[in-house]
């Protein structure tokens, strides 16, 4: 059974694979695939979110903070003529690193200190981002930031990311990187770590398990994430402003996690994809879209704390209920029911 | 001697909840800590396991100090525990209960993670092995893949024990093992710590039940008010009167 499980996620994963390879030939024109690339990125934040806010149950406000961190990063360093490969990763690490600082005096204590200090931290991020005119810009920002520098092939010439399609690519990459990162961590001893955690961590303590450092883990791989999210951003878009490390676009990925599902994998990515795309068809209702969204998100926590991934589940394990392995595990079982799965 | 406790006092502002307290556990014995409700033999396991700081004594694992060491270091050393109210990940199955208490036995970090290192797998392995040899232990291998909110109140008691199992403790702290069961499965929890005895683990155990304390214990440490009041084998503490006088007549001891 657990084998023949195994197999028939593979294929489906294969199978969004395929599909998301051939969304450059399926989008209806220039502004949906805008929409499509910006979900990528943002499915990648939102996913590194999920890390340090759904796993490991540390509410972390200051994500856009550490997103802007790797787009003022990228921007201002690759206008400075430093290669966007060189300068994506030092952002990237930037990010990170910045998040150790953050994490090392608030990530010692339990409750909700952490989220005020990170929320406070964010804040201060796009404030500085505002008013630190010599080095960001200002409110107008950064402007006219290169896209990725072209990629040389021996002989076919260069790839070089002017096409939307190549942007497409690119973006995709990196989203199913984060995936497999995320993948791993979540399906191992570590995984479990974060989870313990959140869970309880007073038990995660006493069974031996260093929950500061783990945490601090969790924190420095999320804003690593957040911050290479930021800079391809940076460099895609051409252009940031304070409003690239907003608190607004954190909450926006705390709505796409909680309609798309808390500590699930896919969650974040439908809702990071699904949400936008409503939005946009929405446009007609106005101011009422945020009501609406206010109302969902409510009668969501409500009556389905795991998002829209947690709705599929439990109608997915109703439809297996006389498998118990699966009707008892959750996401766990349902991403692969083997022990050793798990661990 | 396994494990020394030497003139343990814990003051909490104006109460002194444990007034310098010493006893030793030899290896392989069971140790029960009996006393009237707030006598601080809570406080004791708190301060053995590092969840509290003594205000002074100190504490000896194999005459290593660890007074000071944090909950996970206490652990690391060989000491697991268990707490008066049932503690579980109650968000996780049975199986993924079990795994946390491996992490501490495994040394790979994030970069063997992320390439599922050769190390990796063996961790993996091992901890899988662990976890089916515990399972069969604690009696729940059929509830492997069970969430623990679906486990009976005495199964959920079971895994914390199990869990406590997982890094192949040298001692391992019971607080009310039995708490809140009926006869019934205070019999299979004690049978299991039997069981545990005859695998060599040595057992520290809070307990009310005196009858089935004085079948189990190998010794016994009576606190009253923080203070400890007697200490020896269960028929000489059966027998003390200052025993007998802190239990109101006596009338829980057979
Ligand atoms: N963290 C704490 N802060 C303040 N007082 C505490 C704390 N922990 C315990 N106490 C107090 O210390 C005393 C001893 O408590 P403890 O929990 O150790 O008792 P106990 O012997 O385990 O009792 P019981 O049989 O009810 O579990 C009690 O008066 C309790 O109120
Ligand atoms: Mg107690």
């Amino acid at each position: 059974m657990a084998v023949r499980l195994f197999f028939k996620e593979k294929w489906f994963y294969l199978l969004i694979l395929a599909f998301a390879l051939t969304v450059p030939f399926l989008v209806p024109g220039r502004y949906f695939f805008q929409i499509i690339i910006m979900s990528c990125l943002y499915a990648m934040a939102t996913l590194s979110m999920n890390l340090i806010l759904g796993y490991t149950g540390q509410a972390s406000l200051a994500h856009a903070g550490f997103f802007g961190i790797g787009a003022y990063g990228v921007g201002l360093m690759t206008k400075a003529g430093i290669s966007f490969w060189a300068a994506l990763p030092v952002s990237a690490l930037l990010a990170a690193f910045i998040g150790l600082l953050i994490g090392l005096p608030t990530l010692r204590t339990r409750g909700s200190y952490f989220a005020i200090a990170t929320l406070c931290f964010g804040v201060i991020v796009s404030i500085i981002a505002g008013s630190w005119v010599s080095l960001t810009g200002g409110y107008t920002g950064v402007v006219g930031i290169p896209k990725p520098t072209p990629i040389p092939f021996p002989v076919i010439g260069k790839l070089s990311f002017n096409s939307l399609t190549a942007q497409y690519y690119l973006v995709l990459a990196f989203l199913l990187l984060t995936l497999f990162v995320m993948h791993r961590l979540v399906f191992s001893l570590q995984g479990l770590s974060f989870m313990a955690i959140r869970n309880n961590e007073a038990l995660a303590d006493a069974v031996g398990i260093n929950t500061f450092a783990t945490k601090i883990l969790s924190f420095v791989i999320a804003n690593f994430f957040a911050g290479l999210s930021g800079g391809i951003y940076a460099s895609l878009i051409g252009s940031i402003s304070p409003s690239t490390a907003s608190y607004m676009l954190t909450f926006n990925w705390l709505v796409y996690l909680l309609l798309g599902g808390v500590a699930t994998l896919s969650g974040p990515i439908i809702g990071a994809f699904a949400i936008p795309v409503l939005m946009e068809n929405l446009q007609f209702l106005e101011e009422y879209r945020l009501l609406i969204f206010g109302v969902l998100l409510i009668v969501v926590i409500i009556f389905s704390p795991r998002g829209l991934m947690g709705v599929i589940e439990s109608v997915w394990n109703k439809s297996k209920a006389k498998n118990p392995v699966r009707k008892a595990g959750g996401e766990y079982a349902a991403e692969g029911g083997k022990p050793d799965q798990a661990i | 001697m396994l494990l020394k406790v030497e003139n343990l006092t814990k003051q909490f502002e104006g109460l002194v909840a444990v007034s310098d307290v010493s006893f030793q556990v030899g290896a392989g014995d069971i140790l029960a800590i009996i006393g009237p409700n707030g006598a601080g033999k809570t406080t004791v396991f708190n301060l053995i396991s590092g969840i509290l700081p003594p205000t002074s004594g100190k504490i000896l694992m194999q005459d290593e100090d660890i007074t000071c060491l944090k909950p996970y270091q206490v652990a690391q050393k060989g000491i697991a525990r268990t707490f008066q109210t049932t503690a579980l990940f109650d968000q996780l199955r049975v199986l993924d209960n079990l795994a946390i208490g491996y992490k501490l036995k495994t040394t790979t970090g994030f970069w063997s993670t992320i390439f599922r290192t050769r190390g990796w797998k063996e961790d993996r392995d091992k901890c899988t092995q662990k976890v089916l040899e515990v399972l069969g232990f604690i009696g729940l291998a059929e509830k492997t893949y069970s969430l623990v909110s679906t486990l009976s109140q005495e199964e959920q008691k079971r895994l914390a024990i199990g869990i406590a199992l997982m890094s192949d403790p040298k001692i391992i702290l019971l607080d009310e093992p039995t708490g809140g069961l009926i006869q019934e499965d205070t019999d299979s929890i004690t049978a299991l710590i039997r069981k545990m005895k005859k695998t060599g683990i040595t057992v520290i155990i809070i307990e009310h039940k005196m009858r089935m304390i004085m079948d189990l214990a190998d010794r016994i440490v009576v606190l009253n008010y923080g203070e400890k009041i007697a200490d020896g084998p269960p028929e000489e503490v059966s027998k003390d009167a200052a025993v007998i006088k802190a239990y109101l007549g006596g009338e829980y001891i057979a």
